[in-house]
């Protein structure tokens, strides 16, 4: 669900439109926009403090055979929050190694890329000092 | 007084007309998207969402482009909409340690392990005008490196082990929350803390400076600046267990301001806090500073009576929303209150050219002033 709820949108719709046809399912919960306030701490270790809102879409879904999946997505996007219920879902039953191969690992893989992808140009802007004169001398 | 007046509707449709078409600009020039506003001027993005406290970069773009870069307009269609969200809760308190650093800077240990990582900066930047980008053009990939570990520790850890750093005190799970009661007097930590991280970025610039020069005994070091991604967890209750249900790109700053002591605490290292949406690097600085100064009585200081140790002053005066909202609103028609001040005017110099100067206490009285 982690994951969900971080992926690209169009990457999720992609690979999930790629993974088969819709499965038969009842809405339980309609997809919805609301906020969560984001909390942080004073100095980083100490008292939690509120630090602003952020948008995040939720929807909940029932299979045929029962299963219930939760969607809980950042942004404002219905449909994603509609596949990623039906994922949760589809994770609870025999579906699942398939779409942990078709779908999940995909976008894990590209979540790692990215974020290798930002910390080598971060690692890029390290600073190495080398002392020229010291003062005392 | 307010008095109800009609009118003017037609006048006001054909104004928000112009205003469309004003704000779409030459039509030979191509529009704006509201990705290319996300993506292109992303540090306004960021302060739209940091004093908008909603984080969305679309809807920030967005409200930029309708504002016509208006920021504070912006951030007022911002504030207005995250008010038609219902609150599906609140997330557990974000860990910054654990930050995917774009960017961490000490300016009080050189060789700060995990390193000093410059990141995307304006710092070091001559500050001339790059007339290359007039012109469309496309930019060489920046150089890479082996990436870093994926989290570096808070320096403000290595600084505590020798116990000179003020440590702080844990806090309710559930922070008091400015947007659900009123802020009223006096605001704890949290309180100010969410008050400065949705404050206007100018108005604590100027605050943060002022201590800076001497309004308030706050010569601060910045420990250390951090700028990354940090994933926002919450308790989901229909699962019994917390996911994350997003991340987001946070600066941080923790400074330290040394402190002779007091009558309750000994010499040590004291700190200032701030943590602001996005990349916001002049606001989180700010933030720390006016944090550090509002913390004078818990520390023991004296008040030198400056303006960032008033929290009143500092607190009620920081939305630029509220004060955009009470300034912006003396340009409407005010048709009536000002008839009664003429008619003062009027009367009090009648009264004084015909020689009854003691009149004037009582005339000056009799007029109500609403507005």
């Amino acid at each position: 669900m982690s994951l969900l709820a971080k992926a690209p949108e169009d990457g999720l719709a992609r690979l999930w439109s790629a993974a088969g046809p819709e499965p038969a399912h009842r809405v339980l919960r309609a997809p919805e926009t609301g906020a969560v306030m984001v909390r942080g701490r004073a100095g980083a270790v100490g008292a939690a403090f509120n630090l602003g809102e952020m948008t995040v879409t939720r929807c909940s879904v029932r299979l045929e055979d029962g299963t219930v999946g939760h969607g809980y997505v950042q942004g404002r996007s219905k449909a994603k929050a509609m596949t990623a219920a039906l994922v949760d879902a589809l994770m609870q039953t025999a579906a699942a190694p398939v779409l942990e191969q078709q779908l999940l690992q995909p976008l894990r893989a590209a979540l790692a890329e990215a974020a290798a992808a930002r910390s080598a140009r971060a690692a890029a802007t390290k600073v190495d000092f080398f002392t020229m004169v010291r003062g005392e001398d | 007084m307010y008095v109800a007046v009609k009118g003017g509707e037609r006048a006001i449709d054909n104004a928000h007309a112009w205003l469309a078409e004003d704000r779409r600009g030459d039509p030979e020039v191509p529009e704006l998207s509201v990705a290319q506003i996300r993506e292109q001027m992303r540090l306004a993005v960021n302060r739209v969402m940091a004093e908008g406290s909603l984080y969305d970069p679309d809807l920030a773009a967005l409200a930029i482009k309708q504002s016509r870069g208006d920021l504070i307009e912006a951030i007022f269609l911002i504030r207005a909409y995250r008010t038609t969200l219902p609150r599906f809760g609140g997330s557990r308190p974000v860990d910054t340690g654990t930050m995917a650093c774009d960017r961490r800077i000490s300016a009080t240990f050189k060789d700060a392990p995990g390193g000093q990582v410059l990141g995307p900066t304006f710092d070091y930047t001559h500050r001339l005008l790059d007339f290359k980008l007039a012109a469309e053009g496309t930019v060489p990939p920046a150089p890479t490196a082996d990436p870093l570990p994926e989290t570096a520790p808070h320096i403000m850890g290595f600084l505590d082990r020798e116990g000179l750093i003020q440590s702080e005190p844990e806090g309710p799970d559930t922070p008091p929350d400015l947007t659900r009661s009123p802020l009223e007097l006096p605001a704890e930590r949290a309180l100010r803390l969410q008050a400065l991280a949705r404050g206007d970025e100018g108005f604590l610039l100027g605050l943060a400076y002022s201590t800076q020069r001497g309004y308030a005994r706050n010569h601060a070091f910045v420990a250390e600046l951090r700028i990354g991604t940090v994933a926002v967890e919450m308790d989901i209750p229909e699962l019994g267990f917390a996911i994350e249900i997003g991340e987001m790109t946070l600066t941080e700053c923790e400074t330290v301001n040394q402190f002779t002591g007091s009558k309750t605490e000994p010499a040590q290292f004291t700190r200032g806090y701030g943590l602001v949406f996005g990349m916001s690097e002049r606001k989180a600085l700010s933030m720390a500073l006016v944090d550090r100064a509002l913390r004078w009585k818990e520390l023991g200081e004296d008040d030198s009576g400056a303006p960032a140790q008033n929290a009143e002053f500092v607190l009620y005066h920081s939305d630029n929303i509220q004060a955009t909202g009470f300034l912006e609103h003396i340009k409407l028609p005010h048709y009536v209150d000002f008839q009664s001040e003429l008619e003062l005017v009027r009367k009090l110099r009648a009264q004084t050219a015909a020689g009854g100067v003691t009149a004037t206490a009582t005339a000056a009285q009799d007029c109500e002033t609403g507005s």
